[in-house]
């Protein structure tokens, strides 16, 4: 410290002072960070890798990489990274992104009352609470449901959807309760494509299919992969919503991630196990925004 | 320098900051945590008059009722999240006996032997009980204030109709399966019988559903001699089979509707009083519900149900079996007021008290004056026929490990009873899990 200053001298010493001073209004905004946040990522890194247990046990001992090693080892985890990439992928990549997507073009050329409504009724979805719209599901869906009392009345047989199909089931809701978010986006975005740029290609010939894919989806592409993050991100950890519709079951057929974590960590009392769970699935999670980073950087390296 | 102090000063601010609205910091304020199941509210009911008694004698002391209102398999949790901190620690916990070594483990309790040492009234507690809240090293951790037995309930309308007898006494397992098949096929509109199992139910469908069945046969759970976990029992298998019968025959629900969490409620609070159920394999409190003051007030109760003792397998043993828990009140080991907490243990503990919870919550008495008590023996018509059973009853293994064994035996009923796996396949996973959580803690069935 003092060797540095020495060497830069005045000049450099109070650009270093005021810098200090201008970043001094955000000290409180990073302490709350530092504590709040970046603490229990702390505890829970540090959690994972010990036998932290909420019962049966008073001592916390170091057991490296072991709650790591029983995860990749137990048939359940494997089930349970399985269910949550068909869970991500079917409700957010595929559900939520498409219909976000065809719901926003589709409104482009809406009339006014038309896309007041509909926008209206996705949003209304997205304002509720997770598990009101897990319950919502839950009564459309269950025995008794809604769904039920439509397929019986036109005489298709019924079932219960949440014990049948339930990984699909919770993926659906997820779908409904989710696609308003895209649907958002990509509104914003598609408002920003130029009008004479569109006119342009129509008059050099293109269809309505081919300015979709060779005009109006390439220059919103960054929109679409910025969409894409952040909803896999969001749908990689839901937990209320699956909870409240079937708890993970029935024989763990909807467990994904966040919910076998919650299990081994406060029905079966193993915290530090639990923690672990949590932490490969913030790997997952990096993982995946790597990936959609990397899309972004080379296109804008192509471009 | 100044933005250093400015930034450690703010730390303080923030650390303070988060640190304040601690209640139970005050030795003026006895927390007590204890759990609400759904909308019933007759221990809410029971400790509201305690609190008021025990302040008039206790001046400028506060009793605080704090239920947790939870389910079955949420309340430990959430008790067990509280007294990991002094801040939030309660100073008196109603603990049940299925979890309490596991918490004795993890040092959430006080021993309370030093207190017990100078009070008279621990004698009258019968001896059977007294386990329930000692540890494995013999020290006493919790003051048990009920313990329950388990049966058969039988609906002797429905049974008429069937051509069954009122004064039905089922000799062995084969007995209850023949009965239930009268009622499939002379009653087809109800459920003839009810067996819990399945995880949504949670420890219902260990103690109330399987372990009904395993504890009448040969085998148990956990060798007490050698202190190691039973695996590969013939007894498991049988008892598994029995559920694969009558879940395959439909003489029970769909296994959609036992999964549901709610099931144990539905059950007593809505197919028995409703008529639509002929057998129930459930516990002495289910008539909690159908009292004045319970969740589905019935007074015809008593002339449509009739209690009758669950079978051994194949009428070994002393032809009949039975399951005990039981709740008891324990001191937290961050408790900030043990001393009021203790005295408050021993009002609760008294014989009038005892008396009291006992009829009002429909429960069996642990000590021996209640329970020759003639205001309790009439209180209720079946009082008598389930405090008979706890001359045959067993208690579960409820060491630290069982917890997650018992769950281990609920996924094995769920596959079986959801045809996920044989009989054989899902006793062999059952195995192989009790192994990995007892660290190799087991014994081979002898015979097997």
């Amino acid at each position: 410290m003092t060797s540095m200053t020495l060497e830069a001298g005045t000049p450099r010493r109070s650009s270093g002072r005021r810098a200090l001073l201008r970043g001094l209004p955000l000290g409180p905004a990073v302490i709350l960070l530092a504590v709040f946040l970046g603490g229990p990522i702390l505890y829970c890194i540090y959690a994972a890798f010990t036998d932290m247990a909420l019962t049966g046990s008073s001592g916390i001992d170091f057991v490296g990489v072991e709650n790591f090693a029983k995860a990749f080892t137990s048939p359940e985890f494997g089930r349970a990274v399985l269910y949550t990439l068909f869970f991500t992928v079917v409700s957010a990549i595929i559900g939520q992104n498409v219909l976000g997507m065809i719901l926003a073009l589709l409104m482009r050329s809406g009339s006014a009352p038309v896309r007041a409504t509909v926008s209206a009724i996705v949003v209304g979805a997205w304002v509720l609470p997770e598990v009101v719209a897990g319950y919502l599901w839950l009564t459309f869906l269950g025995p008794d449901g809604s769904l039920n009392a439509i397929l019986a009345s036109i005489g298709v047989p019924t079932q219960n959807w949440l014990y049948t199909t339930p990984i699909l089931a919770v993926a659906i809701a997820n779908i409904w309760r989710g696609t308003a978010f895209s649907m958002l986006v990509y509104s914003a975005a598609l408002s920003d494509v130029p009008t004479e740029i569109v006119e342009a290609a129509k008059v050099d010939g293109a269809g309505t299919w081919r300015t979709l894919f060779s005009i109006t989806l390439p220059m919103i592409r960054r929109s679409i992969a910025t969409n894409l993050m952040l909803i896999t991100l969001q749908t990689l950890s839901v937990f209320g919503l699956i909870w409240a519709m079937t708890k993970g079951g029935p024989s763990s057929k909807s467990t994904t991630l966040p919910i076998f974590a919650y299990e081994q960590a406060f029905s079966f009392s193993q915290l530090g196990y639990g923690t672990a769970i949590a932490l490969i699935l913030l790997l997952i999670g990096g993982i995946f925004s790597l990936f959609y980073l990397r899309i972004l950087r080379l296109e804008e390296n192509t471009s | 320098m100044l933005a250093a102090a400015a930034v450690a000063g703010l730390a303080a601010v923030a650390v303070t900051a988060c640190g304040g609205g601690s209640s139970s910091g005050d030795t003026n304020t006895l927390t007590v945590t204890y759990r609400q199941f759904g909308k019933s509210e007759v221990q809410k009911n029971y400790l509201t008059g305690v609190k008021a008694e025990f302040e008039a004698a206790n001046p400028g002391l506060t009793v605080d009722l704090q239920p947790i209102v939870a389910g079955e398999a949420e309340y430990p949790t959430k008790l067990q999240l509280q007294m990991r901190s002094p801040r939030t620690a309660p100073d008196l916990i109603y603990e049940d006996t299925f979890q309490i070594n596991s918490d004795i483990d993890a040092g959430y309790l006080r021993p309370l032997d030093d207190k017990i040492a100078g009070w008279a009234d621990w004698q009258n507690f019968n001896a059977t009980a007294k386990k329930g809240g000692t540890s494995l090293e013999g020290k006493v951790y919790g003051i048990p204030d009920g313990t329950d037995t388990r049966g058969i309930w039988f609906n002797k309308q429905i049974f008429a109709k069937a051509g069954l007898p009122a004064d039905w006494a089922p000799k062995n397992w084969d007995d209850i399966l023949t009965a239930a098949r009268a009622v499939k096929a002379a009653v087809p509109d109800v459920q003839p019988l009810n067996v819990y199992a399945g995880k949504g139910v949670g420890e219902a469908a260990s103690m109330q559903g399987f372990e009904m069945l395993l504890y009448g046969t040969n085998d148990t759970l956990y060798d007490e001699s050698t202190r190691k976990w039973i695996i590969g029992s013939k007894g498991f298998k049988d008892a598994l089979t029995f559920l694969d019968t009558i879940y395959k025959e439909g003489l029970a629900a769909s296994p959609q509707q036992v999964l549901d969490p709610t099931w144990t409620s539905k059950v007593g609070q809505q197919l028995i009083p409703e008529g639509k159920l002929a057998i129930a394999v459930d516990g002495s409190f289910t008539a909690l519900n159908w009292q004045p003051t319970g969740a589905v007030p019935w007074p015809e109760w008593s002339t449509v149900m009739s209690p009758t003792a669950m079978p051994t397998q194949t009428g070994q043993g002393a032809g009949r079996i039975s399951l005990s828990g039981g709740w008891t009140w324990a001191i937290p080991q961050n408790s900030d007021n043990q001393d009021k907490a203790w005295e408050l243990i021993t009002m609760l503990s008294d014989k009038q008290h005892q008396l009291k919870w006992a009829i009002e919550n429909v429960q069996i008495p642990v000590r021996n004056d209640v329970a020759a008590d003639p205001t309790y023996l009439e209180a209720n018509p079946t009082n008598a026929f389930f405090a008979g059973l706890v001359k045959d009853t067993k208690y579960r293994p409820a060491y630290s490990k069982y917890p997650r064994v018992s769950s281990e035996i609920q996924v094995a009923t769920e596959k079986v009873i959801t045809g996920a796996a044989s009989v054989d396949q899902a006793a062999a996973e059952y195995d192989e899990a009790v192994r990995s959580i007892t660290d190799g803690e087991v014994a081979e069935a002898p015979g097997s």
